[in-house]
């Protein structure tokens, strides 16, 4: 086990494409940290320079105290989780999982001994003899974490490893991976383009945008203070209702509302308003402070998220679906709910209060009922 | 349905009558005695002599020597048809390894080049090849009579595209799990391509059994005649007065067949594989 740090890391390929850009990580021994954003953003690459599967074009990568720019991968101590598993067809279980500590001359009795424990930790044992391709994909995915975990390397690197599954399976190998990690308590960088997985398994988000990183912190801090108008958007579902408004005095102007913020707020004039979908409520037209026109209305079971425009501004709108919809409703906000950004750059303003995420309610659960 | 059916049965009725009737015709004929088939000629009749006929052509001693057999040649026709095989699977495989998986210099360039040889029958540069193996003196040898052909732009060919095929994570996942190239070679790709060798081995072994023109010019040491070229001796007497025994022609025939029909036999089930579904 050790830490990882990352630092000034950059991707530049041969026609000058920047994959990654001066990217900076300090990463803690045991730490779960998960690397989030849409396809194309950079994070596999990076996961990739740490696994040393790709060269690092400048900066450093060190695994403990060591820094292992050229360091051969099966030098750095780590062990890498595929999104296809990358499973040896032509061997058995048993072998795929021994194959590792046989390259590394480990004696026949501990890789029979590591290989057990591995295969009873993960519950392979009945399948030691069966080839990849006669079992099913959480089985294989099982298999493909047991190979990472029987070298007991200093970390474990997952890219993407749950993207093959379906969604039932993928929630419960969720939950194992955490309980895993958790167990064997080897630092593990995760990439992932899914909020939620990012969300739910990790101590540390790292939100990557573009080969540069938005945010990072913890999963609760990101959602509740994001630092980005790119960070709002993608982490949580349904996404951050962004729209903008102006700010004057202690007021805020949203289309043809005006909304008192009880207050101050360090800006002026124009700004780009965050709104949760699950901080807005609803009511018969009149009672709420904002005039909502309803567009339509999706059904998930728990919730329903209604979706319509204030003024020429889209919104969604998570509600309870226990009670009925009125036919006109309006919306109202608690201002303290609100997120404010700065409309050219899109980073975010900070008020005061602003730091005491734990005090908001609605966190993981609607974040996870809304998904499902 | 049915009658669809009946009608697929009866193309491939047809198809099996014209494959097999002239082996049938060929096996029977060498049954006869030369001079009832000299007379007679082809015949579909059982004629009584298969074991006299079949052990004079296996074990009698002839040529100019009066010391080789037909068992001789068959084994010549084996050496030259494994070695061949086998020969020419370690090196396309080998040579498609470099291609695919190391980036040198010009590596494309060099696949093309390797993949226009294609183009290139055998013969055309069967002379040139002739004469460096006369330097080097290694005609009438099985070395002589096997290195030359054993460059394959078709096996390095199918090598490469199978190896192509192979999810770029397993050399990743092997990487890190501590494999060099050698051992990703033997313990990885080697195993996987288990199904694509048998299928490169049956084409190469019939191809190597079935040369004629490079053995016939490669030999002049009786002792390495293959069968192939055997046949051929046999028929060689009509230059005479001689009646050629047809008989052990056509014997010899069905003999030369027999190697490449039971390769085909034994791995068929793993060519059908090799060429249509990759074991992934």
């Amino acid at each position: 086990m050790a830490a990882i740090s990352i630092k000034d890391v950059s991707k530049v390929y041969n026609g000058g494409v920047t994959a990654v850009s001066a990217v900076s990580i300090d990463i803690a021994d045991g730490e779960f940290i998960v690397l989030v954003g849409p396809s194309g953003c950079g994070k596999s690459t990076l996961l990739r320079m740490v696994a040393g599967l790709e060269t690092i074009s400048q900066g450093e990568v060190a695994i403990g105290p060591r820094v292992v720019n050229d360091v051969d991968p099966a030098d750095r101590d780590i062990a890498m989780v595929f999104q296809n598993y990358a499973l040896y067809p032509h061997m058995t279980v048993y072998e795929n999982l021994a194959y590792g500590l046989k390259n590394r001359r480990t004696p026949k009795a501990e890789i029979d001994a590591r290989v057990a424990e591995t295969a009873r930790m993960l519950e392979l044992q009945p399948y030691l003899e069966r080839k990849p391709r006669a079992l099913s994909g959480g089985q294989r995915q099982r298999v493909a974490m047991g190979r990472a975990i029987v070298r007991k390397p200093s970390a474990f690197l997952f890219d993407e490893p749950l993207s093959n599954l379906d969604a039932k399976l993928r929630v419960s190998m969720r939950g194992e991976i955490k309980r895993l990690q958790r167990r064997v308590g080897t630092t593990s960088i995760y990439v992932t383009h899914d909020q939620l997985e990012a969300m739910t398994l990790a101590d540390r988000l790292v939100v990557l945008s573009g080969g540069r990183i938005e945010q990072i912190g913890r999963p609760l801090d990101v959602y509740h203070r994001p630092a980005t108008t790119f960070v709002a958007s993608f982490i949580g579902s349904p996404a951050m209702n962004l729209v903008s408004g102006e700010v004057h005095g202690g007021k805020l102007a949203l289309g043809p509302a005006l909304i008192d913020l009880g207050a101050t707020v360090p800006t002026q004039g124009t700004v780009t308003v965050g709104l949760r979908a699950e901080d807005l409520r609803l009511h018969p037209e009149g009672e709420g402070s904002l005039p909502f026109r309803v567009d339509y209305v999706e059904e998930l079971g728990a919730q329903r998220l209604v979706h319509g425009l204030v003024g020429d501004q889209p919104l969604v709108a998570a509600v309870s679906s226990e009670n009925p919809l009125p036919a006109t409703v309006s919306l109202s906000i608690t201002p303290s709910r609100l997120h404010f950004f700065d409309s050219a750059s899109g980073r975010r303003i900070d008020r005061p209060g602003d730091d005491r995420p734990e005090t908001l309610a609605g966190g993981l659960p609607a974040l996870e009922a809304a998904a499902s | 349905m049915n009658r669809i059916r009946l009608l697929d049965h009866l193309v491939l009725m047809l198809g099996v009558f014209v494959m097999v009737a002239p082996v049938v015709v060929a096996f029977m004929t060498s049954t006869h005695e030369a001079a009832d088939i000299h007379r007679n000629g082809l015949s579909l009749a059982w004629g009584g002599h298969f074991t006299e006929t079949y052990n004079t052509v296996l074990t009698r001693e002839g040529g100019f020597t009066g010391k080789i057999t037909g068992a001789r040649m068959i084994w010549n026709s084996l050496i030259l048809g494994i070695g061949f095989a086998a020969g020419k699977i370690v090196l396309s495989m080998l040579a498609a390894y470099a291609i695919v998986y190391f980036r040198f210099r010009l590596g494309t360039l060099f696949f093309w080049m390797i993949f226009t040889t294609l183009l290139l029958p055998l013969e055309v540069r069967i002379l040139p090849s002739y004469e460096v193996m006369n330097r080097l003196s290694l005609t009438n040898t099985y070395t002589g009579l096997i290195v030359p052909l054993l460059a394959s732009a078709t096996g390095t060919f199918f090598f490469r595209q199978f190896f192509k095929s192979v999810p770029e994570e397993l050399l990743e996942a092997a990487r890190i799990d501590g494999a060099g190239p050698f051992k990703f070679f033997i313990d990885v790709l080697v195993p996987l391509s288990r199904t694509m060798i048998a299928a490169i081995f049956i084409i190469m072994f019939v191809y190597g059994w079935n040369q004629y023109l490079w053995p016939t010019l490669m030999t002049t040491d009786e002792r390495f005649f293959t069968l192939v070229r055997g046949i051929k001796q046999i028929l060689l007497v009509w230059v005479g007065s001689n009646i050629p025994d047809y008989n052990e022609a056509f014997a010899l025939a069905i003999l030369a067949m027999l190697p490449p029909v039971m390769i085909v036999l034994i791995f068929q089930r793993w060519f059908i594989k090799g060429l249509t579904e990759s074991d992934k």
